[in-house]
Formats: structure tokens, sequence, C-alpha cells
């Protein structure tokens, strides 16, 4: 008898702290990201056609973006353009911000609290005002950059960048490293800062220089947030969209030089100009982003975080 | 990525943080200053940036801008509390130039006679708003009148039961078929916009230049027109003022602006729709190729100018001649830039037909789920009468009513622009009717192959070659 009560009442203690806490956060986060998230990939299994949803297609509309001529050159032109625009991130903002959060992490440097917030000033500024202010300055006819180069002398590599099809995406990507280097900056400081003195002061009595110290004790310590700039930085820039739709427009031109899986999806999904928005292959289009980003994200989850735990412990 | 969660997030986390728990508070103290650091920056950069922009609004609505935003004539608020109810009419439109010209000049003339009528005009910025519009409708948070883009974007719209049909309108009697050929089902049974207006193409051109140029007259023929290129550019006067950043100019300003002379105009247009004509036929191929031979005449790094840059350039004299739509006048105009002549494209060879591009470009239609159909209905009902056609056409010159009344322009670059009526046939942008049902978009599609044939990175037969290829993808003609 006693037994048999000792297990029913263990059966019965529901954790009710448990649900309490998680479950409004569980709730929310279900029907707004992962139901949505859901109902998007099974619209890219329907065709426009028939009552409703349309006509249930199976992985054709996937088949069709990958390969049809008319789609395919779209989808792998728009994923080449991400890529670039993802490495020229992972190349250029990423070690200025961790160079920017070394310097400012250093005690000699004066006004390090004003350089940081200067620094960081852009990433709070909205997509479209940063991609007007630099179409003005990059603008033919008035802007300070052909100026700018010529009072240094070097006036003839000037050109009007946004509109060539080879230059336009980096210019586009350097537009957005500038807006975004502060988090990088911000993230590797927070990281450096939280390495204990003592290392560094033992490292110093023992010899070490600044070089010695940032690349044997600064960059090991740090390396879990060098991890997550990364992952940060992939996921950031193939969902991006907002500065090349405000700076190139929908057709992301010249030749759609400047087009990301973001805008893709965006002709795709709402239509542009005289071309009616397609909502089953925009869903193709965003569930394409998704595998994409999934793949990239499990990549650093299982191959380089478990790692960077077992090590840390 | 929104910058400041993932900063704090992922910082709390920090596995180093723990370890040394006795160093946590330093990076957290550091950050809440920085935090706040940064919102009083943002703030500034902010309160700076507002200013600029509300300068730079008030600067460009200047004409008939002093009235405020909710102006009502001075007899209607008794006489709307005596009818009891207020009834709100809210339009969706694309035309957030127009703002100014809504608010001050036809809705108080229409709230004049309608005193329980209050209306807003409520815009979305012209390439987002065929988008915002199908989201809203679908959404059910559309406004009461919508403003109809011409051909299919409408016509899916009324197909899809968003827009009521009009037949029953009074006012639709004021309008002949070409007027409704642009909002009316293929059966031609269900008009579902009332037309307001067309734009016509040209060139607009800077008396001022033209005169210390000692250029008296407009050219007629492609030769005369590249002679006076030539001229101006010798002077050292940028002759074209264009930019192709933006592609759409490239296509709409240039290939159907001076197009339809060379495809003649609906002839060509319907040979194009029935299959008998094809896009890498010698007209299309002879318009890019005169496209491209206006490159050397363009403003310098012209790949980079966008449509506003081109139109400030022309404002500020450094340009002689602009390839325009009419609806460029009221632009210039509300500029400061008085002195401007308009001239239509130039003819192939002496005493061709001249043809133009008089564009179906915009009507009013009526959301079918609007809680006020009988207002929205007199709204429209008004739209179609004379006295909107008047108002409009004069309160927005290089806008064309639609409409039978007979309308004279006190403006007389438009006048000039709608004279060539008198002269020329008119036809509609080739790519607008039943060709940009599909996909590659025929419209898009040609902004882009246009643009890449002036920037000299396409031939012309290769532009015509993708163009047809990408229709017949998904086109075929009727028979």
């Amino acid at each position: 008898m006693a037994t048999i009560d000792r297990a029913a009442t263990r059966r019965r203690r529901i954790p009710w702290s448990l649900l309490v806490f998680l479950g409004p956060a569980v709730l929310i986060y279900s029907a707004f990201m992962v139901f949505p998230l859901f109902d998007s990939l099974r619209l890219s299994l329907f065709a426009p056609g028939g009552s409703g949803l349309g006509v249930f297609v199976g992985l054709q509309n996937y088949v069709t973006l990958l390969t049809d001529p008319l789609w395919s050159p779209r989808f792998w032109g728009a994923l080449g353009n991400n890529l670039v625009f993802f490495t020229i991130h992972m190349l250029v903002q990423n070690p200025i911000g961790l160079l920017l959060a070394v310097l400012l992490t250093t005690r000699v440097l004066r006004g390090r609290a004003a350089y940081r917030a200067l620094i960081f000033a852009p990433t709070v500024l909205s997509v479209v005002i940063v991609g007007f202010i630099w179409k003005l300055i990059l603008s033919p006819l008035w802007g300070v950059a052909s100026g700018a180069l010529d009072s240094i002398g070097i006036g003839q590599l000037y050109g009007p960048w946004l509109g060539l099809q080879g230059p336009a995406i980096i210019v586009v990507s350097l537009m957005s490293v500038w807006q975004y280097v502060g988090i990088p900056m911000l993230l590797f400081s927070a990281a450096l800062l939280s390495i204990p003195d003592e290392v560094i002061e033992a490292a110093r009595v023992d010899g070490a220089g600044p070089f010695r110290i940032f690349s044997r004790i600064q960059l090991p310590l740090i390396a879990p947030t060098v991890g997550i700039v990364a992952v940060l930085t992939f996921v950031g820039n193939f969902n991006a969209f907002d500065l090349v739709y405000s700076v190139q427009g929908g057709m992301a031109g010249p030749e759609f030089s400047t087009d990301l899986m973001g805008t893709l999806f965006y002709r795709t999904f709402f239509g542009f100009q005289l071309q009616l928005g397609n909502p089953t292959m925009g869903a193709t289009v965003a569930g394409a982003m998704f595998v994409i980003i999934l793949f990239g994200v499990c990549l650093y989850l299982f191959g380089l975080q478990r790692r960077l735990q077992t090590y840390e412990a | 990525m929104t910058p400041i969660e993932e900063v704090m997030h992922t910082s709390e986390k920090h596995p180093l943080e723990i370890r040394n728990g006795g160093r946590i508070d330093r990076p957290e103290e550091e950050e809440k200053t920085l935090k706040h650091r940064f919102m009083a920056i943002g703030a500034a950069l902010a309160v700076v940036l507002g200013a600029c922009t509300s300068a730079n609004q008030s600067a460009s609505t200047a004409p008939g801008a002093s009235q405020p935003v909710t102006s009502q004539p001075a007899g209607s608020a008794p006489a709307a509390s005596a009818a009891g109810e207020t009834v709100n009419l809210s339009i969706e439109s694309w035309r957030n130039d127009d703002l100014s010209i809504w608010q001050d000049q036809i809705i108080p003339a229409f709230e004049k006679a309608h005193a329980n009528i209050k209306v807003t005009f409520n815009p979305t910025a012209p390439a987002d708003y065929n988008g915002v519009l199908n989201t809203k409708l679908e959404g059910g948070s559309a406004g009461d009148l919508i403003t109809c883009r011409p051909f299919d974007a409408s016509l899916a719209l009324f197909q899809k039961g968003y827009l009521a049909s009009v037949n029953d309108l009074p006012g639709l009697k004021n309008f002949g078929d070409v007027a409704k050929s642009a909002w009316i089902t293929d059966d031609g049974k269900d008009v579902f916009c009332v037309p307001m207006a067309s734009v016509i193409h040209g060139f607009i051109y800077n008396k001022d230049v033209f005169d210390k140029l000692g250029i008296t007259s407009t050219p007629t023929t492609l030769a005369e027109f590249h002679a006076l290129l030539d001229k101006i550019k010798a002077a050292g006067v940028t002759p074209l003022d264009m930019g192709t950043k933006d592609m759409w100019e490239s296509a709409t300003m240039g290939f159907q602006n001076i197009g339809p002379d060379y495809w003649q105009g609906e002839d060509g247009r319907k040979a194009l729709i029935a299959g008998t004509a094809k896009f890498t036929d010698q007209p299309y191929i002879d318009t890019w190729k005169e496209l491209a031979s206006w490159a050397p005449y363009l403003p310098k790094d012209y790949a980079g100018i966008a449509y506003p840059d081109a139109q400030q350039y022309f404002e500020s004299g450094k340009a002689a001649i602009y390839p325009a739509g009419t609806w460029d006048i009221s632009t210039f105009e509300a500029a400061g830039l008085k002195n401007i002549g308009f001239f239509g494209p130039p003819a192939i060879k002496a005493g061709d037909q001249c043809y133009i591009s008089d564009h179906t470009d915009i009507a009013l239609g009526m959301n079918a789920k609007t809680k006020n159909p009988e207002a929205a209905k007199a709204f429209l009902d008004w739209v179609a009468g004379d006295e909107f056609a008047a108002l409009y056409s004069n309160a927005l010159p290089g806008f064309y009513s639609l409409s039978n009344s007979t309308i004279t322009l006190t403006d007389p670059v438009a006048q000039q622009a709608l004279d060539l009526r008198k002269t020329c046939k008119s036809t509609i942008r080739n790519s607008y009717q039943i060709l940009s049902r599909g996909t590659p978009n025929l419209e898009n599609e040609l902004w882009r192959v246009t643009a890449a044939v002036i920037n000299g990175k396409l031939t012309p037969a290769a532009a015509a070659k993708e163009i047809q290829d990408g229709l017949d993808k998904w086109y075929k003609p009727a028979g």
C-alpha cells in the first residue's frame, strides 16, 4: 500500500514552477516563430491554382528553383553574391572588429569609451539612412567620394561603383561592414575584458610582448567569441535584404549583380513593379534560405562549438 | 541581427565570465554606460536627420503647401454635425509626390460639395505600392479607394474580388474605349476603375541653355537630334541627362519614349501580342541601337546616376535635354525651373508619321470590402466629372485627364506635350497589356536589358534575344 501511494504522489507531482517559467516563452516563440516557419515550409510544397492554398506539388518548387533555366541563374547568382557578401564580412568586418576591440581594451589609449561609442553609432542607424548617406557620398554628380580621392591624388580610381557590375556587390558589402563593425568590436571587447589581468600580467613578467600576449593568451581565450561572431555574421548576412533594397532597389541591379537571397525572396514573394508576387515560389526561396542558414549553424554547433566547449572545460 | 540584444545576450552567457565570477561586474558596468552613450548619440543623430528630412519636405512641397494637413472648408463643420455622422474615406496611392495637391486642392474641392465625407490621401512609395497594396487587401486593412495601376495588376485585384465593378457609375459615360482599355476585363464586360490620367513621353529641354548656345528650334528628326546633341556637347554642356542606375528610366524614358516611332505605335504593339512581330525584329533592335548611341551624350559616370540625381542635375541647369515623362514637368516647375520646353520623340526621317507614348497610367477604383460604398461611389462619380478633370490636369501639369471633356491647361509646357496628341498617333507602353503576365516579367526584363545596352554591357541584338527568349518561355499568342 505504502509503495503504491508513494508512486502515485510521485506521478502526480507536476513541476509547475518549470511550466510557469518556460510556458510564456514557449507559447510566444511557438506562435510567432515556430508555427510561421513550418507553415511557410508547407506553403513551399504547393503551386498556385485550384482552391485555397493551391495544388500540392511536393518538392517540385525546389527542383524548379535549382534547375529551371529561368530560376536557377537567379538562385545561384543570389547565392554566389551572398557568399561574396559573407566573405567580405568575415575578411574585413570581423578582423577590424577584433583589432578595434584589442586597441580599445588596452589601458594606454585615451578616450576609449568615446571611440567605442562612435564606432558603434552606425549600427543603431536605420539601414535606410545608411543607404541614403552612402548613395550620396558615392554619387557621381555630387558625392564627396571622387573629390576625396582626388585630394589624395588617386582620383582616377573613382568609378560609379554602384552602377558597375563587378564593384557593386563589393561596395554594398563594405557599406554593411561599415555599419555593423561595432557588433564584433563590442563582443570581442566584452570577451577581452573578461580575461583575468593576472594572466596577462604573468605573461608580461615572463617577457611576452603585446603581439605574443595577443596570439598566445588573448586569442585562445576569446576563441568561443570568435565562433559566436562568425555564426552571427553568417546568419545576419544570409538574411540580409534591407541594405541592397535601399541602395540598389528591388531589381538589385545592375544585371542582378547585387542580388542576395533576401532580395530574391522579396521580388519573388511580394513581386516588384509589374511582376506580381508568387507566394509559393517565394516560400520556396525562403525554405532554401532556411536550409542554407540551418546548415551553416549546424556546422558551427556540431563541428566547432563542441570542440570549443571541451577545450573550455 | 538586432544589435544591442545580441550583444547583451551573448556577453552575459560568456563562459569565461562565469568561471571568473569576481570579474563579472566590469564588462557589464562598461556596457551600461556604453549603452547610455549609444542611445544619446542615436537620439542626437535621429534629431539631426529628422530635421534634415522635414526641411527637405517643406522645400519640395512649396507651392500651395501653406495650408494645414487636415484642411476642411470653413462651412462644412456645421453641415457635418447636422447630417449626424461624418464618413471617412481613405485613398491608397503610389503618388506620394502629389500629397499636397490632393490635400490642398482636390480633396477640399470635393469636401466642399460633400460636407459629411472626409477624405484622406494615404500614399505609399511607388516601387512598394503593388506589394504593399496586395498585402493590405489580403489583410483587410486597405483604404476605401484604391488608385489603380493600369492593366494586369488591377485586373488581378478585380478578379480576386478586391476591387468593385464601377459599371453602374453614371460618370463613366465621359470616357472613351481607349481610356477605359487599361481597366476593363478581357471580355470587355466589367470596368473596375475610373480612368484618371495618362502621361506622355518626350524630351524636356532647358530654354536658358538653348538660348545661351544659340539654339532656336527643337529637333524634329533623328539627324537633327544628333546634330543638336553634338553641338551641345562641343559647347561643354551635358547634352542628355539620364542615368542607368535605377534602370527603369532607361526602359521607360528611353525605350518606350522613342520606340513607338520605330514599331509604329499601336500596330507594332498589337502585333507583338498577336505574335506576328517579335522583339528580335529590326524596329526593336534599331530602338536599342539608337539608345546605345546616347551613351557619349549622357553625364559622366551615368551608370551610377539614379533618377533623382538626374532630376536634380537638370534642375541645376548643367544639362540641356532630359528624356522625360510629362510627370517630370511639375517636379521641375516646383523646383523653380520655369524656363523649360517640351518636344516629342524625333521622327526617324522627315515626313514620317509621328507616334507618342500616351500611356494610360492611373485610375481610381473602389475597395470591394469598403464600409462606406455610397460615399466611395460619390467620390468616384465626382472623379469621373468635368470639375475633377480640369482640377487634376491643371494641378498636376503633365498628367492628362482621359475624360472626353475638353481641357485647357494653364501650364504652357504641359500644353506643348498635350498638343502632340493633335498630330501624333497615341500608343501605350508595349509591355503593359497582357505581355507582362508571366515570368520572367517583360517590363522588368526591359528595364534590365535596356540599362545594360546603354551601359555597353549588352549588344542590341543580344538584348533583343534575351527579351524574346524570356517571352517565348511562357507567352503563347492566341491563334
